[in-house]
């Protein structure tokens, strides 16, 4: 090789990186090779999804929960889904979450991470928060030590019983505590609070986790007007920091906090569009109104 | 401006302080009660003189050693039952297995002083076995004993739990398998084949390290032993409940799912714990058998297990005073009645049992707890 084409070939290379540094996206400048290393537990947003469902079937002794759900959820989206009784919401937040086994189907987090393979707590811990319908927070710890067990940290034994808060974690059960409305209510046992209270302890207790993704099982349920609309505020303020899931039937709040709506009807999705959009599909109408 | 503010907020407003192991009235209580047991009882039964007064004779620091051996047991059901919600009905078997240990070395113990003279154990050769089976190989080294009195129970525990924890068996059904877990076992033990006594199980002890087993000097020695490790084990176990460790045991026992979306996975969390109340249990039975100085099968009887969880009920569960306290006073009335009115003791036991879980959930404690707050409040207002 002639020191000419040496020099020329340094050249190209030069001009090769440069392109890739102009092309630098959000992702780092990736693109989908092959090649790509898969870091384990990274969550990879390359191709602008958290979550993604495709073609999932689950079947309870012949009962059809699930019937060919396909759907998918942009990193920082609020999504909310509406559905009659027995549409599959639960049962769809089940196999996100690792508590049911689908029958058949994909369902990813990020590109790479195959949520069929892990357990539930390691999809929680990979950062799938999901509150309960019912609100479960640990009655007869204090609302203070909630939030410090949902705290993103070890969870190994040996590590829980040396375990001590240190400064920044003070700061962040501070913050969280100040988000959910309960600085005054810090001490007091979490089986006293009333039901609505019970409901952002427990949106607090996900918030500790730093998920990524939040599963919201009908948030406002049982709460008051009031908060309904600070829950609103507090999920419009998460927007775009985490990506929400809400399943809800209050439709005011639903108003409040739309942006894209997916109807599940008979374990599929019937429809998806803003909330004025779906309220005019003729199916939905259909399925709600049942002629 | 505004970001001094939240500063300033940050700064008064303090996360509630961890408790402390102990409050200060706390140790003192406790500091109090190891002088009890390691100074004031030696010096009432060995120094004070029969028929004086304050003299405590050797039927009540029997009788005491006795029952701070269960209050160990009840202690042990209260981490496991209290705090973590999972009842056993088994830990006859743990505290059975630490005994059958400890009766193993007594049995060596005796050497040639028994009845046939023989360097076997007495049921040994009344079977005509002509050399010591395989498991009785440790059995003569104090020291193999001590270890074995914690691993074989801890084993026991550890292999029984992690399958029962990970096939998610909960609740009564938990109960009813620890129950039958101890009743195989009985009848193990049974088994004249099995080499463990058969019915009979091991008496008739003779010594101790070398040293004469029924003397009041040993007596007392084990008493204090006894007495120690209680105290001993009610700290540790209070330094396991107020770490983060003992909220996620309260945290599984009131919302077991929850904990998991936490990510935290509830198997080896139960596991520890299970573990730790087994072989408190097994150490519990190996302080046991030298005082009452017999262990036989009929210590797995189911009643005996099930008398473990009465203790903790009566006491207080979840709190860690309580079944100590429930412990003295089920079988302080237990030896008092048995000796009064013999047929009318499991009557008691019964009404004792169903009055507390009807009327006292939180037990003899709570109620003297409820009664302190209420008469705390009068005295303000």
């Amino acid at each position: 090789m002639i020191p000419s084409q040496m020099a020329a070939g340094a050249e190209r290379l030069a001009k090769y990186k440069q392109a890739r540094a102009r092309e630098n996206t959000l992702s780092g400048g990736r693109t989908a090779g092959f090649s790509r290393i898969a870091v384990p537990g990274e969550v990879d947003l390359t191709h602008g999804r958290i979550l993604y469902l495709e073609d999932v079937h689950v079947s309870f002794d012949g009962f059809k929960a699930i019937n060919g759900l396909s759907l998918d959820i942009a990193p920082g989206e609020l999504r909310c889904i509406i559905g009659p009784n027995g549409a599959g919401k639960t049962t769809m937040m089940d196999i996100i979450t690792g508590k049911t086994r689908p029958d058949s189907g994909q369902v990813f987090f990020g590109s790479t991470i195959n949520l069929l393979r892990h357990r539930e707590a390691e999809i929680a811990a990979m950062g799938i928060g999901r509150k309960f319908q019912k609100p479960t927070v640990f009655e007869h710890l204090s609302v203070f030590e909630n939030l410090e067990l949902a705290l993103a940290c070890d969870k190994r034994v040996w590590a829980s019983l040396s375990f001590t808060l240190n400064g920044e974690e003070r700061d962040r059960l501070y913050s969280v505590l100040s988000t959910i409305l309960l600085l005054d209510s810090a001490a007091r046992q979490a089986g006293t609070l009333s039901h609505g209270q019970k409901q952002w302890l427990e949106i607090g207790m996900l918030l500790m986790q730093e998920p990524q993704l939040l599963l919201l099982d009908e948030p406002v349920a049982g709460m008051t007007d009031e908060e309904t609309e600070r829950t609103a505020e507090l999920f419009l303020r998460l927007k775009g920091k985490h990506s929400l899931m809400v399943v809800e039937h209050d439709m005011a709040f639903i108003r409040a906090i739309s942006e894209k709506i997916t109807v599940l009807c008979d374990g599929a999705v019937l429809a998806e569009g803003t909330l004025d959009q779906v309220q005019a599909d003729e199916r939905v109408i259909e399925v709600y109104l049942g002629r | 401006m505004k970001h001094d503010t939240t500063k300033n907020n940050t700064q008064i407003f303090v996360l509630p302080a961890q408790v402390p192991l102990l409050s200060r009235a706390g140790w003192a209580v406790f500091l109090f009660a190891l002088l009890v047991v390691g100074v004031l009882a030696p010096v009432l039964n060995l120094l004070v003189p029969e028929g004086h007064v304050l003299h405590l004779s050797d039927y009540a620091v029997g009788l005491i050693g006795k029952i701070m051996c269960y209050a160990i047991c009840a202690l042990a059901i209260d981490l496991i039952w209290g705090y973590s919600g999972i009842l056993s009905l088994g830990h006859g078997l743990f505290f059975a297995l630490g005994g059958y240990v400890m009766g193993m070395y007594l049995m060596r113990q005796i050497g040639v002083d028994g009845n046939y003279k023989s360097e076997l154990p007495d049921f040994m050769v009344f079977l005509d076995w002509k050399e010591l089976p395989w498991h009785w190989s440790l059995s003569d080294s104090f020291a193999a004993t001590l270890l074995l009195v914690v691993l074989v129970p801890g084993f026991v525990a550890f292999v029984f739990g992690y399958f029962a924890f990970r096939s998610q068996i909960k609740g009564v059904y938990f109960s009813i398998i620890t129950q039958a877990l101890t009743f195989a076992a009985l009848l193990l033990f049974f088994r004249n084949e099995t080499g463990f006594g058969g019915n009979n199980g091991f008496t008739d002890f003779k010594r101790i390290l070398d040293l004469p087993i029924a003397t009041t000097g040993m007596r007392m020695t084990l008493f204090v032993l006894t007495g120690t490790i209680l105290l001993a084990f009610y700290v540790g176990a209070r330094w396991l409940v107020r770490s983060k460790f003992g909220r996620i045991l309260q945290a599984i026992r009131d919302a077991e799912s929850r904990v998991t979306f936490c990510g935290y996975n509830p198997l080896p969390y139960k596991l520890t714990i299970w573990t730790i109340s087994a072989v408190m249990c097994g150490i519990a039975g190996a302080l046991y058998v030298p005082q009452v100085g017999i262990i036989n099968p009929s210590e797995m009887s189911t009643a005996n297990s099930i008398e473990m969880a009465i203790w903790a009920a009566v006491g207080g569960r979840a709190t860690l005073i309580g079944p100590i306290v429930g412990a003295f006073i089920v079988n302080g009335a237990k030896s008092w009645l048995t000796v009064a009115f013999p047929e009318f003791w499991l009557y008691v036991l019964g009404a004792m049992f169903i009055v507390v879980t009807l009327y006292m959930p939180a037990g003899v404690v709570g109620l003297v707890r409820k009664g302190l707050a209420k008469f705390g409040k009068g005295g303000a207002a």
